[in-house]
């Protein structure tokens, strides 16, 4: 038999022999060779690195960070609100409200986010004042200030962007979900919010992290039309001590702790929204539900009906 | 004599310049139970889908307990109605699908709880009452805090069951309730829907399990590209089909 079948098999534990990974020791290698390369260079740069703490937490850069969250968190809160709007009116059965909420995509989102804001900086060359005539009216330049500006150009811009993320949140859910809504008695309007939004949002949520990020950098081109933002401070700042690199090392070092922080709090939010209900390999039963739903806090299973265990 | 429950009278549907269905009459007497036969594509999900305006029909008209469904008849003309007053209509009438379509978000109960809670506007606790009945009835108490891909097909078929019957319907249409099953998971929701015929539910069952048919239904109707063809008891209409096309069905599925 063992002629047959080739060589006879050893007795006992056969050892594994791990097979040589050649590929990791050479690309280690040239890694290292590239960070010596940089770390030299960087040594004899004509930038006085220890400089930069003292520029990171000048008072003037302290506050365009400050003003860079804010510009961050009010404009994503904006397309996230406009955005869910317009993406609800794109199915509507209304060809009009579809079709408006398809040409302010097409609008906001095809521009680019430096063209909207020279324009909403410059409206008061087209509109000297804002309001309804007769009834009300202010001066257009007393209501664009930058900060509003930057609002409107950039929340308007990703609320279109964000549209799209919602859109394809609702395409994900099952057809037959809203049928089962439908069948029984549910209003248009219930269906979306009690069925479709919530199937959606682990869609939804992800992107929403990636978005925020972006919009962490993206804040940067307010600064042309004068909102002092973390960019806008630093060439306040050098160019009263013109220690230009140092500044701008610092504006990098926000920026990095910045998304570095939002990245983390992507990943917690992506993790509490990840379990998904309708795949059952991505959890194991009873336990996983509870954690995950006393984590969301939405429903309260074991408030509601303490007698049933899962 | 009183008028039937459900009355579809010359219902005519095309999708585009596909004529589905051709002309489609049919009674329904509230607790019958009537059994849609035929083969795949002649239509029985549309018109099924017609008789809770799922599907708007383009000609003809739908009666369920002596009101039109999606209009409003006024002057002698049926008015459209708004989707809100659809989805009023709908309440009465239960649908169980071939892929259950249970809310995948929610649990067991809290599926048969979403009606009567968020439309019917019952407080939790009588409609948590209501639904701990019902699971209890489809069997699938034990089960009431999974998740929906928690359960085998079979169960969530149950649990549907007891979904459309939380809101107290006057009659349930079922889109071949079985066929997504295996076969070893059929007997339990078809014994489910036995017990309901019994307790005397009107239901309007698109099958294809003639032994399910023979037994339960006081009716079976045979349909194919678009036109009944046959309709009768199903002692008689499965033992001696007059039609050609039915006889050729039935020796298929037989
Ligand atoms: N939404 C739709 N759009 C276009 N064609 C459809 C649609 N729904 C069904 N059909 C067509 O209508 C015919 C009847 O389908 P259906 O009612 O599902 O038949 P059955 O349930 O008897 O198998 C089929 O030819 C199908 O392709
Ligand atoms: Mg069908």
């Amino acid at each position: 038999m063992t002629d047959v079948l080739g060589p006879r098999i050893p007795d006992g534990e056969i050892p594994i022999v791990p097979m040589r990974k050649w590929g990791r020791w050479v690309s280690a290698g040239i890694i290292l060779l590239l960070v010596i390369v940089f770390v030299m260079s960087m040594r004899h740069a004509q930038i006085a690195w220890g400089d930069i703490p003292k520029f990171f937490t000048y008072h003037t850069m302290i506050v365009g960070m400050y003003m860079t969250v804010l510009l961050a968190v009010v404009c994503q809160a904006l397309g996230i609100v406009l955005g869910v709007i317009v993406a609800i009116m794109r199915r509507s059965s209304n060809p009009v409200i579809k079709w408006s909420a398809w040409f302010y995509i097409y609008i906001f989102r095809g521009l680019p986010a430096l063209l909207q804001l020279y324009i909403w900086y410059n409206l008061a060359l087209a509109f000297k004042t804002l309001g309804i005539p007769h009834l009300f009216s202010v001066s257009t330049n007393s209501v664009m200030t930058a900060f509003v500006v930057g609002v409107l150009g950039l929340g308007l811009n990703e609320s279109a962007y964000y549209a799209e993320i919602v859109r394809a949140g609702f395409n994900s859910v099952d057809h037959g979900q809203i049928e089962a809504a439908s069948s029984i008695g549910m209003k248009p309007s219930q269906a979306m919010r009690r069925v479709i939004l919530p199937q959606a949002m682990r869609v939804i949520i992800p992107p929403t992290g990636n978005d925020f990020i972006n919009m962490l950098k993206g804040t940067s081109l307010a600064s042309v039309v004068g909102f002092h933002e973390l960019i806008l401070s630093s060439t306040d700042i050098y160019s009263a001590n013109f220690r230009i690199m140092e500044t701008l090392m610092a504006a990098a070092l926000w920026y990095m702790v910045l998304v570095s922080l939002a990245s983390i709090g992507q990943y917690f939010i992506e993790k509490k929204f990840a379990t998904d209900r309708s795949d059952p390999s991505s959890m194991s039963m009873g336990k996983t539900v509870r954690r995950s739903l006393s984590m969301r806090g939405v429903f309260h299973l074991s408030e509601r009906n303490p007698g049933v265990a899962l | 004599m009183s008028s039937p429950l459900v009355r579809a009278l010359n219902v005519h549907k095309r999708f585009g310049r596909l004529e589905v269905l051709k002309g489609i009459n049919l009674d329904v007497e509230a607790g019958q139970v009537v059994c849609l036969l035929g083969p795949s594509g002649g239509g029985k999900s549309t018109f099924l889908r017609c008789l809770n305006h799922l599907e708007k029909i383009d000609a003809g008209s739908i009666w369920v307990d002596g009101v039109p469904v999606g209009y409003r008849l006024d002057g002698g003309k049926f008015h459209e109605i708004r989707e809100r007053d659809v989805a009023l209509q709908r309440t009465h009438i239960g649908m169980v699908f071939q892929r259950f379509n249970l809310f995948a978000n929610r649990t067991a109960i809290e599926n048969v709880m979403e009606g009567p809670v968020y439309v019917l506007r019952q407080s939790a606790s009588a409609a948590r009452e209501t639904a701990e009945r019902l699971l209890t009835q489809v069997g699938m108490m034990n089960w009431a805090d999974r998740y929906p891909a928690q359960l085998s097909g079979g169960q969530q078929q149950r649990v549907a069951i007891a979904r459309s019957l939380a809101m107290n319907p006057k009659l349930i249409l079922f889109d071949e309730p079985t066929s997504a099953l295996d076969p070893e998971l059929v007997g339990e929701v078809l014994s489910v829907m036995r017990d309901l015929a019994q307790g005397g539910m009107t239901m309007i069952v698109v099958t294809h399990e003639v032994g399910f048919a023979r037994e339960v239904a006081d009716k079976a109707v045979f349909m194919f590209d678009g036109t009944l063809v046959e309709e009768g008891a199903p002692a008689e209409v499965f033992s001696n089909p007059r039609h050609e096309r039915t006889q050729q069905f039935l020796s298929k599925v037989l």
